[in-house]
């Protein structure tokens, strides 16, 4: 299975080596020809279930892929479409449909007319939505429903562009009377609501945010070697070499993180909600000193709009709000040690016990 | 490791996720049970750093009588051939529950460990059946007073004399060396050739042994943890070398590496998280101690994880040096953030004399904290270890 996820890995890297922003310029843009690379090998629906449309493979191929993708800064909503709305499509028995996929969860107002569907609706931070030609949407409810919503040259709806603190397309998108077919609505298929939205999402979030530490960290190794003051490179000076084992101890606890909340995602779904919860407080918390320390040793340099260092912190800034900061993950957490009872704590700790509710 | 200017930007302290063997449930849920037996009936009491500083040769019998110590060691050596990971579960159970087993960590550790890599048959033989009976206690004689940090400064000298060795000189900070049968000990015994780090030995010496006086030192909680262990002119027999002659550098660290990633880097302090945590929601926690706790969950299940990649690592034969140190780094300062977080959010002094509770837990967990970052090389040091991996020092 390592052997198999080093293969990928080593494919990905060829796929998004490359491929970075050369600057730290906010970009909303769509990487179009690295997405038909990943369109052509079948990685923009790695994780789906063939059945569906997907090209097969688990979670955690996904996830590596994801992790690499990160790393090298992709503009392309690669997590959104396989991780979130493939997901979501697949267990519902909808098919996949082609292109770049924007998912989102929200209210809408969905009233039945004939055999169609009419929605009204203002859903804010919808990622990529301005480049997909779908949106996959949650809509919560006591039996929540899946919406496949057009988002091209359909009248009724309108998509407002707004971007994350990096720049990444978030986008608003408005729904006003838009028909919809009956195929287009379906109830989501089991295991598909809020909760495991947001629990999803924060996975995701958490495997990128490890890939965008990566970076920085590699960044700063490099950085600190090539620049020269004081007669020497600033990595011969120890309080710099000490900075740069705590960045990368940070990094490597987002790593794991990310990797283990992945494993125990798949393999331990009733404790996966606090491996979850666990990964995304740490990748939110640990963003921070990544990012500060990433700043700090490439000086003004990395200040520059025109260095591609600032690429990957203010993605860091982004994503570690998204899908739950770490205030809102330790809030649960806490929840979910009250609930577990005495010694709860140590047993969700080790992967026993409880559920961990948003 | 590749965290340079070439390669893959995606690829730096690459780690595969670490994972607990089948049989690790069930074993863990009879360690589980047998604790919860313990401290019903009295058996022991939970402390905060107990695999230092709560030493119960009674308890560390009771566990042996389950095969709880000397897990890894294999039957031929009077040991249960378990697997390392086995031996994890065991390990961060006892830790989490603050159970006293001080008197054999070192010699269950890494000295059956370290014996079963170096020592001779007769060696093997002659320590390693005692350790898995838990009989056999071991103290470490690395540091001196002017070789701390600068382990390879060790003046500690060794001479060959006919029939063994003749040694001299100072160890200090053994702990447990009171309590143990038997230090091993860092000393030179022959010239620093070409490197500093050549000529030095390690030898196992038996306790008590003419020549050899342990005198103890106090640490600020007031109480007799470590000593200092004088040799002069003690005789060693010649089977007292342990492992090749000027090999010790290599052989301690060696040893460093498994001593620097166990779970006991994280758990010290456990016990008084668990208790603090347990009490908030007997007295009706409030929102912000509430996320406290949820934030230390957080931290304690990503460096556990850590831990345990390390560790699975490791059973797979392979090294992963800079994770090993950055495991030891983060959960040294995590065991710090849990007795700083409890007594902030607790409001109320700490007495000295506190008898029980979460009180006694904090005023021990505080009384230690210095230890954390410091014992098993300063974090300073393990952060050089780390910039040396990424390829900068
Ligand atoms: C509770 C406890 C138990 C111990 N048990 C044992 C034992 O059983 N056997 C044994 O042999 N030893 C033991 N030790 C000793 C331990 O290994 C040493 O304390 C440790 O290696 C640090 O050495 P030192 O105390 O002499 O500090 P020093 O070497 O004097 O260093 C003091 C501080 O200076 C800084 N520093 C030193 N060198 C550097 C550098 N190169 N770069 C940056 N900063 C630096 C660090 O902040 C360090 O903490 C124990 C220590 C403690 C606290």
């Amino acid at each position: 299975m390592t052997d198999h996820l080093d293969d990928l890995r080593s494919a990905a890297e060829a796929m998004f080596a490359g491929r970075e922003p050369h600057d730290a310029v906010p970009d909303p843009e769509l990487d179009t020809l690295l997405w038909k690379s990943l369109d052509e090998t079948g990685f923009s629906l790695l994780g789906v279930p063939e059945e569906a449309g997907g090209s097969g493979g688990t979670l955690a191929d996904a996830a590596a892929v994801l992790e690499i993708a990160a790393a090298h800064l992709a503009r392309v909503p690669l997590g959104e479409t396989a991780v979130l709305a493939g997901w979501m499509l697949a267990g519902s028995g909808l098919a996949v449909p082609d292109g770049p996929l924007a998912a989102a969860a929200g209210d809408l107002a969905l009233r039945r007319d004939g055999e169609s569907w009419v929605a009204h609706g203002w859903l804010p931070d919808v990622p990529w939505a301005r480049h997909c030609g779908h949106a996959v949407l949650l809509v919560p409810a006591t039996e929540p429903r899946l919406v496949l919503l057009p988002l091209r040259g359909t009248p009724g709806v309108a998509v407002h562009p707004d971007t994350n603190v990096a720049g990444e397309p978030r986008d608003t998108v408005e729904l006003t009377g838009l028909t919809l077919p009956a195929a287009a609505v379906r109830p989501a298929g089991p295991g598909i609501d809020q909760d495991a939205w947001e629990i999803r999402g924060a996975l995701l979030r958490t495997v990128q945010l490890a890939g965008a530490a990566q970076h920085v960290l590699s960044a700063t190794v490099r950085h600190t070697r090539e620049r020269e003051q004081f007669g020497r490179s600033l990595s011969r000076f120890q309080v710099v070499q000490h900075q740069l084992a705590v960045l990368a101890g940070e990094v490597s606890a987002m790593q794991v993180a990310a990797r283990a909340a992945v494993l125990a995602y798949e393999t331990a779904r009733a404790t996966a909600a606090v491996a979850v919860g666990a990964a995304k407080a740490t990748a939110s918390a640990s963003a921070h000193t990544v990012a500060a320390i990433g700043h700090q040793l490439h000086g003004a340099l990395g200040f520059s709009e025109e260095h591609r260092l600032g690429a990957a912190t203010t993605r860091l800034w982004a994503w570690r709000e998204e899908f739950g900061n770490e205030d809102v993950w330790h809030e649960r957490l806490g929840a979910a040690v009250a609930t577990a009872g005495p010694g709860g704590l140590w047993r969700l700790a080790t992967g026993r016990a409880a559920e961990v509710g948003p | 490791m590749t965290v340079t200017g070439r390669g893959r930007a995606g690829t730096t302290l690459d780690l595969p996720v670490g994972s607990l063997p089948p049989q690790a449930q069930s074993l863990r849920d009879e360690v589980v049970a047998f604790l919860a037996d313990e401290l019903r009936i009295g058996g022991f009491t939970p402390r905060c750093d107990a695999w230092m500083s709560a030493a119960d040769p009674a308890f560390t019998r009771r566990l042996a009588g389950r095969g709880w110590v000397g897990m890894t060691v294999p039957g031929l050596y009077g040991g249960h051939g378990r697997s390392p990971l086995e031996r994890f579960v065991v390990a961060e159970e006892l830790l989490a529950a603050g159970a006293p087993v001080a008197a054999h960590w070192i010699a269950d550790r890494q000295m059956a460990p370290s014996i079963l890599r170096l020592g001779t048959e007769e060696q093997k033989h002659r320590y390693l059946p005692a350790i898995a009976r838990g009989e056999c206690f071991f103290a470490i004689g690395m540091s001196e007073p002017d070789a701390g940090s600068d382990l390879a400064a060790v003046r500690t000298r060794a001479r060959e004399v006919p029939g063994g060795w003749e040694v001299t000189g100072t160890k200090l900070w053994s702990t447990g060396a009171h309590l143990a049968h038997a230090i091993v000990l860092l000393a030179r015994t022959d010239p620093a050739e070409g490197s500093r780090h050549a000529g030095l030995s390690q030898f196992v010496v038996d306790l008590p042994w003419p020549g050899v006086t342990v005198r103890p030192i106090r640490t600020v909680d007031g109480e007799h943890h470590f000593n200092e262990v004088v040799l002069d002119a003690a005789v060693l027999p010649s089977d007292a070398l342990l492992g090749t002659r000027g090999a010790g550098w290599e052989q301690v660290t060696a040893e460093l590496a498994h001593e620097r990633s166990g779970p006991e880097r994280l758990l010290s302090t456990m016990p008084l998280l668990v208790a603090w945590a347990d009490a908030l929601e007997k007295d009706g926690a409030g929102p912000a101690a509430r996320r406290e706790v949820g934030r230390l969950l957080a931290r304690a299940w990503t460096v556990r994880q850590m831990s345990l990649a390390v560790a699975t690592a490791l059973a797979d034969g392979r090294s992963p040096a800079v994770t090993a140190a950055l495991v030891k780094d983060l959960g040294s300062r995590f065991e710090g953030d849990v007795v700083e977080t409890v007594r902030r959010l607790r409001r109320a002094p700490v007495r000295r004399g506190a008898a029980d509770g979460v009180e006694r837990l904090l005023r021990d967990g505080l009384l230690h904290s210095p230890a954390f970052t410091l014992r098993g090389g300063a974090n300073e040091i393990l952060r050089s270890v780390v910039a040396g991996h990424l390829g900068v020092r």
